[in-house]
Formats: structure tokens, C-alpha cells, sequence
């Protein structure tokens, strides 16, 4: 069971709702995944077609929603969100997010250590998106962050983990949970990132696109328990030269 | 009178509410956050709230996203 804050999780994959070619669609994979808690961006009313309503389609008792700061490109700007995503009822949870370069979307350290600190004395509940920093996710940690969420690769690219070493760093440090998100593709990525022992994934985009998302969803909700199942029972050391898994004695017969 | 809503010039009543510009839309007030002036109001404000010439309203709500 993980724990964030005062919530507790059977799934350890947390789903996205972007992306997805209709609300039906999303409503099935995000139920194939098992997820408990997902993600939602606040945009403004769209005053020409203004009855696209994803709120309706979800169960507000099953999920927990995680309002992102998404399109924030400083502090200030996320700030806003955070309390607008308050204020229509999104509850106090947040994922953080703080992407100045809409090119790449990295977040920015600075301003999203800002932002933090403020959203915390306001009694949010914050989960940062950051590069995978481990002195950043300490400093996020110090000012009183529930998990922090480093990238494995930049947003949507389904490149996987290519931040290893330093998710490794950040893991092996955290008090708090780990949760990887961005850059997940394949169910394989989320199993590694849970091998290694983070807390949770955030997948959302891997799931959308795929040509079946809700068989997508069940294939990363298997990853995400294989590979929790095999950080429990304790991966084998790695070598750099072959040990042979069959006995060496009893082989004179063929070399004398 | 005129306001601005989401960026455009809208013609409205004298003295209309947020309530009544977002049942115009079709939407549920619920699912709405607005901003009138900068300042955020709530769904429960929404009727009180008299919109004067020239205000500036925005109304967001939750769209999907990762």
C-alpha cells in the first residue's frame, strides 16, 4: 500500500486524462489501470463549443484528482492555477508543474521551488514535476513537498528512463515518495522505474495514443506490479563478468 | 454593456451575473471557476456577483491533461 500524505493507494500507476480520442475512451483505460488518482488541466471555457465536459465522466468517489499547473511558466502563474483548481472544487491535491520552454517542457528548478513553498503554506498538498535533480528533490522535500516526481524523459516523448542514475539517487534518498513521471512509453519503462524502487509512475500520454489505450492500461498496470513484485524480492547484483549459472566441476569428461 | 469573457468582447445584459452568462453557455455552474478582474469567485458567489461595464471574466474549468 503507498501512502502520500494522509491518502493511501492500492495502484501504484497514476493515470492522465489528456490525449485520449474521446471521454468513453478515457473513461475505460483510466478503469483498465487501476489508477486511483489522476491527473486534469484547467483551460479556459472554450466560449464556441463550450459543452466538452470531462468532469461528468468521471467518478469523483474513485479517483482522486490531481489538478496540474500545466502551461505555468513561473511561479506566479502556477500559484494562480493552484488556487483556481481549489477553487472549482479540485480539492487541495497538485501536481506541480513549471515549464517556461514549450519545446522541451523541463521544468524550472528555480521557479518551481518557489512556487512550492508558497503552495505548501497554503495548505496544498504538492507533488513537484522536476528534472530528475536529486539535490532539487531534497530542497522540495525541506520545504514540506508530499512526493516529488521527477521525469524520466521529456513530456510525451515515450522515450523511457533515460535520467537512470539520478532517479536511482533521488530513490535511494527521498523521504518522501517517488513517483516517476514524463517520458513512459512502454510497460517495460514503468517496470523499470518501479525495479528501482519508486513509489508510483505517472503515465498519461503512453496509454492515450496507443491504438488500444484500454489494453495499454492493463499491459502498464501489469508492468507496475511486476516490477514492484521484483524490487520486494530483491534483484540480483550486477556484474561486469559472466558467472556461470550451470556448476563448473563435473566437466573432466569432456576436457581431459 | 460590454464585457471581456475569455479574451472576447461579449454584449451582455446591465448588471448580468456570472450565473447567468455560464447557464447561457449550458454549462453546470459547479464545474466553473471564474475570475472577475483577476480575483477569483466561487460557483456559490456566482449569482451575486453583478458584472459592470468593461469587467474582465474568465471561466475555466477542468479540461484533460497529464
Amino acid at each position: 500500500m503507498l501512502t502520500i500524505a494522509d491518502r493511501t493507494f492500492t495502484s501504484r500507476l497514476f493515470g492522465g486524462t489528456g490525449k485520449f480520442a474521446s471521454a468513453q475512451v478515457m473513461k475505460d483505460a483510466l478503469e483498465a489501470s487501476g489508477s486511483e488518482m489522476v491527473t486534469v488541466a484547467l483551460r479556459r471555457v472554450d466560449l464556441q463549443n463550450p459543452e466538452d465536459d470531462i468532469m461528468s465522466m468521471l467518478n469523483r468517489e474513485k479517483y482522486l484528482f490531481l489538478p496540474n499547473t500545466s502551461g505555468a511558466r513561473d511561479a506566479d502563474e502556477a500559484v494562480r492555477l493552484a488556487r483556481l483548481a481549489r477553487a472549482s472544487g479540485g480539492g487541495n491535491w497538485l501536481k506541480l508543474e513549471v515549464t517556461p520552454d514549450p519545446r522541451t517542457l523541463l521544468p524550472d528548478p528555480v521557479e518551481t521551488l518557489q512556487a512550492a513553498e508558497r503552495l505548501v503554506k497554503e495548505d496544498f498538498i504538492v507533488l513537484p514535476y522536476i528534472n530528475a535533480d536529486p539535490i532539487l528533490a531534497l530542497r522540495l522535500q525541506d520545504v514540506g513537498v508530499a512526493a516529488v516526481m521527477p521525469l524520466g524523459s521529456p513530456i510525451g516523448t515515450n522515450q523511457g528512463i533515460l535520467t537512470l542514475a539520478q532517479v536511482e539517487i533521488i530513490i535511494e534518498q527521498a523521504r518522501v515518495p517517488v513517483v516517476v513521471d514524463a517520458g513512459l512509453g512502454a510497460p517495460s519503462h514503468a517496470a523499470q522505474a518501479m525495479e528501482l524502487g519508486a513509489d508510483a509512475v505517472l503515465v498519461n500520454t503512453a496509454i492515450a495514443v496507443a491504438a488500444d489505450p484500454v489494453a495499454m492500461a492493463r499491459a502498464f498496470a501489469l508492468g507496475v506490479e511486476a516490477g514492484r513484485m521484483a524490487y520486494k524480492a530483491g534483484l540480483g547484483r550486477r556484474l561486469s563478468r559472466a558467472e556461470p549459472s550451470s556448476p563448473e566441476i563435473g566437466l573432466e569428461f569432456l576436457h581431459s | 454593456m460590454k464585457i471581456i469573457c475569455n479574451g472576447e468582447e461579449l454584449e451582455v445584459a446591465s448588471g448580468a451575473t456570472p450565473a447567468e452568462l455560464i447557464a447561457v453557455l449550458g454549462l453546470k455552474a459547479a464545474n466553473v471557476v471564474a475570475e472577475h478582474n483577476g480575483r477569483i469567485i466561487k460557483p456559490e458567489e456566482y449569482e451575486n456577483c453583478r458584472l459592470e461595464e468593461g469587467a474582465v471574466l474568465e471561466l475555466i474549468r477542468f479540461v484533460g491533461g497529464g
